[in-house]
This record gives C-alpha cells, structure tokens and sequence, in this order.
C-alpha cells in the first residue's frame, strides 16, 4: 500500500513529487500546488508530506507516514481558515515555525491549504521566508489557480498543477475506499463532475441524491411565472436543508466545547457575562460561517442545473460525449428536444448571471427568481 | 384611560393638601416624551407642596459612585430636594447599589427619589425595592401605531381645549409622525400659533410638503402603477435616510406576494394565506392590485429588480437611479384598468 492510494487521476503530477521524494537534488522547498476544487490538492500535499517523512518514502503504513497524512505528525503543520483571510498574526508565527529545525522527522513541512485566503498583508510576511527555506524546511502552498496567489509568492514556487481527474478514477477510489456499489460510483463521479468529496456525498447520502434530483426536475418543471417564483424558493429551501445538515451538528459542538474549555455549566439558563461574551463571539463567527457555507451550496446546486443544459447540447453536437446527469437522461433529452442550441446557451448564460449576482450580494431569492424566470420552458 | 391622560394635573386643586406625592416615584417605559412629561408633572406637584424645591438630577450614564448617597443625606439648611435618576436601565453596579442602599436606609421627610426606567431587565432590583417600598409607579409606554398616535394628537389637542378634525391629525402623523418628541412639538406649535378649529388646511400651513416616506409606501404606489406618486415617495425615502437596499427588498417581497397569491387561484383569501404561510391581509392587498397585472408583467418586473439589487449593492454608480429605473419599469408593466 502507497501513501499515494488517495491520489486519483494526478499521474503526471504524481511523476514529479515521486521524484522528489527519491532524489533529494530534485527537492525544490517550496511548492504551489494548483487544481480545480474536488482534485485533491490538500491530499496531494498531505501525501507528498508523508512521503518526505517516511523512512521508505511513503509506504503509507508506518507510523510517520499515517501520522503525516492526518496532520497529527510533529513537524507537519496543517494551516486552513475558514474566514475569509488568513492574517497576517497566523502568518508571523509559521514564519518563526519554519527557521526551527524538525523534531523527529526528516523534514519540517509546513502546508497552506487555502493559499488563496493569503491577503496582501499575510502574504507578503511569507515572502522571505518562503524564498529561503532553512535547509530543512519544505512549505505546500495549495490553491484552486495560479490566478488566485500573490504573483510574488508564485515566482518563489515550483508550481505542480493538479488536472480534474477523470471520473472512472473517482469511481474506482470511491469503490475502493468507501466500498461503494461500481455502478452507483461512476453515476455519482460524473454527477459531481469527478469532485471527489460531492461525488463521495452523492454515493453514500442518500438525502444528498434525493437534494440533487429536486434540483434537477427544476430544468423540466418551470412553465410559468409562478412556477418559476416557486422553483427559487425551493431552491433556497433545499440549499437551506443542505446548510443546516452540515453546520447544525458541527455548532452544537463547537458551543459545547467552548463551555467545557471555560467550565461552564452547559444546562444553565443563562450563562455568566464572561462566558456569555465569548458565546456571542462565536455565535457571530458561526454566523459567517452560515453565510459562506449557504453561498456554497446554492453555488453547487447551480452547477448542477447547469449541467443539465450542458448535457442537453451535448446531445444537440452529438458528439457521443458521456453526460453528467447519466442517471437523469430523460429530461436531458426533453430539454435538448423543446430547445435550440441557443436557447441552452441562453439558460446557461442566465445561470452565470444569477451566479455573478449572488457572489455580489444580491439577496439570494431575488438573483434565483430572476433566473427561474429565464428559465421557463419554450411553449 | 390612556396613561397620558391621567398625567397632567394642574395646580389649582392640589393646595392645601400637605403632600401628594409619595417620596418614591418610579416612571417606566420607553416613550420618552411621555416619561419627560411624567417627570415634570411630578415636579409640578411637589413645588405646591415644597415651594422652595431643589432638583438635582443624575444619569446613569455619568454617574460617579456615592453621589446618590450624598444629595440624599441630611442637609444643615434643610431643603426640600427631588432626586430625578435618569436611565437607571443602564445603570452600572454603583448606581445600582447606591440606590438600593438609600431604599434600604429611607429618606429624609423633604426628599423625594424619582427613578426612571426604560425597559429591560437591567436594575430590575431596584424597581422591584422600590415598589416594595411603595413607590408610585406612572407609566409610560410606546406610542408605535398609527391610532397610538392619533390618540396622543387627539388627547393633546383637547387638553388645551382645542379641537383638531380628523383629517388633520392623520395630516399631522403623517408629516411627523415618525418621532413622538416631533409630533408632541408640533402639536405644541400648532396650539400656540393658530386659533380656532384645526383643520387640514391649518397642518398645510405649518407641515405641508414633508411626508413621512418608506419603503412600503414606495412599494404600494409602485404596485398601484402610480409613476410620479412612486418617485416622490422614493425621494423623499432616500431624503430622510432610508436606505435603497431594502427599498428593493420590499418591492421584491411585495412582487413575490402578488405572484404567489395570483397562482394561489380562487378561494377563501384565509385558506389562501395559510397556504402560502402569509397573513390574511396580505392576501386581500395582493387581490386588490392584482386585475391590474399580467403574469409576464411581474416576471420582468422581478427581472428589472433583480438587476436593480445588484447596481444598488455595489454593482452600479448611482443606487438611487438604479431604483427610480426599476420602479419605473415595473409601473409600465402595469396596464390601466
């Protein structure tokens, strides 16, 4: 077993890093590793980490390789944010991390997993050291493009760019890792248009098939105007759902957590001010949270109904191109029956408009209820 | 009997009697003006009793500890004094325990302790000593509706044995209606300044031009197709500070509404309106604009508003403009009866 067995479809990427790892003159200390979302970046990074640690260059079974690869290892830093910057503090202190010689292993590495949340400020911190490691020191950089980090942090990188891996790869990792039916796997791969989280969601929940379906029969089912102002809400409603399943469990948590740290009574009807302060302060950040996670999700749930149009002109080519919704081909081939290739184009075209309109604030319902109405079937 | 009604009490029938008002006086509730006014009757009251009356009064705001102790103690030329503790809702541990402690202690036979409180659970100990202590309570609560209003302009106007008609007091809420300090002034102004009936005309003189805008009145003028009465209203909306944003989120959910409702079909507007999870009203407003509406008419009017919503959030140069365009489009879309 290889510590790479999580990588799917990156074969020319994967040639690289391997040759990094056997041959230390092929070490380059900083990394940028770019791809679409769902490709795998962070697990490339974490993989990669693990190879370096390894006494056998990744054999994926030691000690140092599965303690790499879950972020538990001494000398492997996990960095992430969930806001929408990371700072410039968090910066300064890897900085001063990174001159430290590594305590057990072979390397010290240090992994941004959304490089792209670097702003001016934090980015320009990294700068030195990220163009002179100490000899020990290897830093992963991961972003969605090359577009979305600091051209100075860029030029101080060797870039690694990671492809949309194809969906039968997805399909076989999900078979394989998560036992998931072969059939199942490959519908739910080219559903999630090889995103291999989505895609793992599609095969193993069943309400995020069900969401899914919902969101789909909206392509079919808008004849009029009340159709269409209904297709929003529901839209808004099944993002909603969607939003709820994901950060519900995880607040509750948090919350509880919070009030264990500061020894509060979780029971109590009203809690201390100290305590009620710190409460506040997180309700707000799981505040934003809710926000950027309900953005997400109607994000994804327009790039399903996107595919659907994109399906139906596939059918209009003919060119014999797989579909994404395979397992919804009678709709696709009513929409590419009722519609010319302009019309899909137009629905499409209206799809990135409501979406350009939500990324700038537009009250959600309203971007979706103008596009419903774009939407609405030729009579 | 409103509680406004039974505040003010004029001088002539209380001399002669030793003391009226307890030594304890708590007023709460958040009208101010009412609260002002409170104050100030109470005040009247003791001066009869206590000519040579020495008010100080204190906020919770600026207090500094021990000052409630000390105006409260024995003085060597033994004034009469009225103690006015202002926004004790606010009030931090000092203030809090200094007026427990004078609760606890007692006054002195001269003194009186007015407390005033707005609302919420803040210093609740103290309200709840001071009622213990037999405190008389004058209340004095929100004036929000429109017939609040109208019952506070009527009563203020026959107090000073005026007589306003109808039509000029919903002129007067109309104009100023949006802050109680403005309305109790200007129907001060309109007593001292004119005679004889006020009627509408009278208002016109003093208020006409200004009107009290909103993003629903907008929104009603909108749906109604009336252009020009729209416009206006938005003018002076965005004149008073109302912001565009949800200026346009009123309209949206107003347009929703009409789609919603004209889809509901046929039926009872209670059966309709719990169907569609809106209130009842809701649902006659929607069926009274909605002959003059085509389905099409209102898709390009939430399409116009779409567009709208993002020049006003960021989007465009000019937020109003983009509004005025909006609401413009969709009066067009509106065919006249």
């Amino acid at each position: 077993m290889s510590v790479w067995r999580d990588v799917v479809g990156q074969e020319p990427a994967l040639a690289v890093l391997q040759r990094a790892v056997t041959d230390p003159a092929a070490l380059t200390q900083t990394w940028l590793f770019t791809g679409p979302p769902g490709s795998g970046r962070s697990i490339v990074a974490r993989a990669f980490a693990a190879a370096l640690e390894c006494p056998d260059g990744g054999c994926g079974d030691c000690h140092e390789c599965r303690t790499a690869y879950d972020g538990t290892h001494a000398d492997v830093d996990l960095v992430s944010t969930e806001g929408l910057f990371i700072n410039v503090k968090q910066t300064r202190s890897l900085v001063e991390l990174a001159a430290r010689r590594p305590s057990v292993g072979r390397w010290r590495v240090i992994i941004i997993e959304d490089a792209d949340r670097l702003n001016d400020h934090s980015g320009n911190a990294l700068l030195k050291a990220v163009e002179e490691p100490t000899s020990r020191t290897v830093w992963m950089l991961c972003a969605p493009s090359l577009e979305d980090v600091l051209v100075t942090i860029r030029s101080r990188a060797r870039h690694v760019r990671l492809r949309t891996p194809p969906p039968e790869a997805v399909a076989e990792l999900l078979v394989r890792r998560d036992g998931v039916d072969p059939s199942v796997a490959i519908n739910a791969a080219r559903a999630a248009q090889s995103h291999v989280g989505f895609a793992r969601r599609l095969a193993t929940d069943e309400g995020a098939r069900i969401r899914r379906r919902d969101t789909l029969r909206l392509a079919t089912s808008i004849h009029g105007v009340g159709d269409a102002v209904d297709a929003a809400a529901d839209l808004v409603k099944i993002a909603d759902e969607e939003k709820e399943r994901s950060l519900d469990d995880r607040n509750r948590a948090e919350t509880q957590r919070l009030l264990e740290t500061l020894g509060a009574d979780p029971g109590a009807r009203t809690q201390p001010p100290h305590v009620r302060a710190q409460l506040n302060a997180l309700e707000k950040e799981q505040r934003t949270r809710a926000t950027r996670v309900g953005r997400d999700v109607i994000d994804r749930a327009l790039t399903d109904l996107t595919s659907m149009y994109r399906d139906a002109l596939v059918r209009h080519t003919g060119s014999g191109r797989p579909l994404v919704n395979e397992d919804h081909v009678a709709a696709v081939d009513h929409l590419a029956a009722i519609m010319t290739s302009e019309q899909l184009l137009g629905c499409m075209e209206t799809i990135g408009v409501a979406r350009e309109r939500i990324d700038a604030n537009v009250a959600p319902l309203l971007a979706l209820e103008a596009m419903a109405l774009d939407l609405r079937l030729p009579r | 009997m409103r509680p406004w009604q039974a505040l003010p009490v004029t001088s002539e029938n209380l001399i002669g009697v030793p003391r009226h008002v307890p030594p304890l006086v708590l007023v709460t509730g958040p009208e101010q003006v009412l609260a002002d006014r409170a104050v100030a009757s109470v005040l009247t009251q003791l001066r009869v009793t206590f000519p040579q009356l020495d008010v100080v009064r204190l906020d919770a705001a600026t207090y500094t500890p021990g000052d409630v102790i000390a105006h409260a103690a024995p003085s060597l030329f033994g004034e009469d004094k009225a103690i006015v503790v202002a926004d004790v809702d606010e009030a931090g541990d000092e203030l809090q325990g200094d007026l427990l402690a004078l609760l606890a202690v007692g006054l002195e036979p001269g003194s009186t302790l007015i407390v005033r409180h707005k609302g919420g659970n803040r210093g609740r100990k103290v309200l709840d000593a001071m009622t213990g202590a037999g405190a008389r309570v004058l209340e004095a609560p929100a004036i929000k509706t429109d017939r609040d209003k109208t019952d506070f302009a009527t009563h203020e106007f026959r107090a000073a044995g005026r007589r306003a008609t109808a039509g000029a007091i919903s002129a007067l809420i109309e104009a100023v209606g949006s802050n109680v300090a403005e309305l109790a002034s200007a129907c001060q102004q309109l007593i001292a300044d004119t005679t004889g009936v006020i009627d509408e005309a009278v208002v016109t003189t003093y208020h006409g031009g200004k009107v009290v805008a909103t993003g629903f009145r907008v929104a009603d003028a909108t749906l109604a197709g009336n252009a020009s009465e729209a416009l206006r209203l938005l003018r002076h909306a965005i004149a008073a500070g109302v912001d565009p944003v949800p200026i346009v989120a009123v309209l949206a959910q107003q347009l929703r509404q009409l789609v919603r409702v004209g889809n509901a079909g046929r039926g009872r507007s209670v059966d309709i309106a719990r169907d569609l999870g809106l209130a009842p009203w809701q649902v006659d407003k929607a069926n009274r604009l909605l002959p003059g509406w085509s389905a099409e008419g209102l898709g390009r009017s939430i399409q116009a508003l779409a567009a709208a919503d993002a020049e006003v959030k960021g989007g465009g140069r000019d937020a109003v403009f983009a509004v005025e365009r909006a609401i413009l489009t969709i009066t067009d879309e509106r065919q006249p009866r």
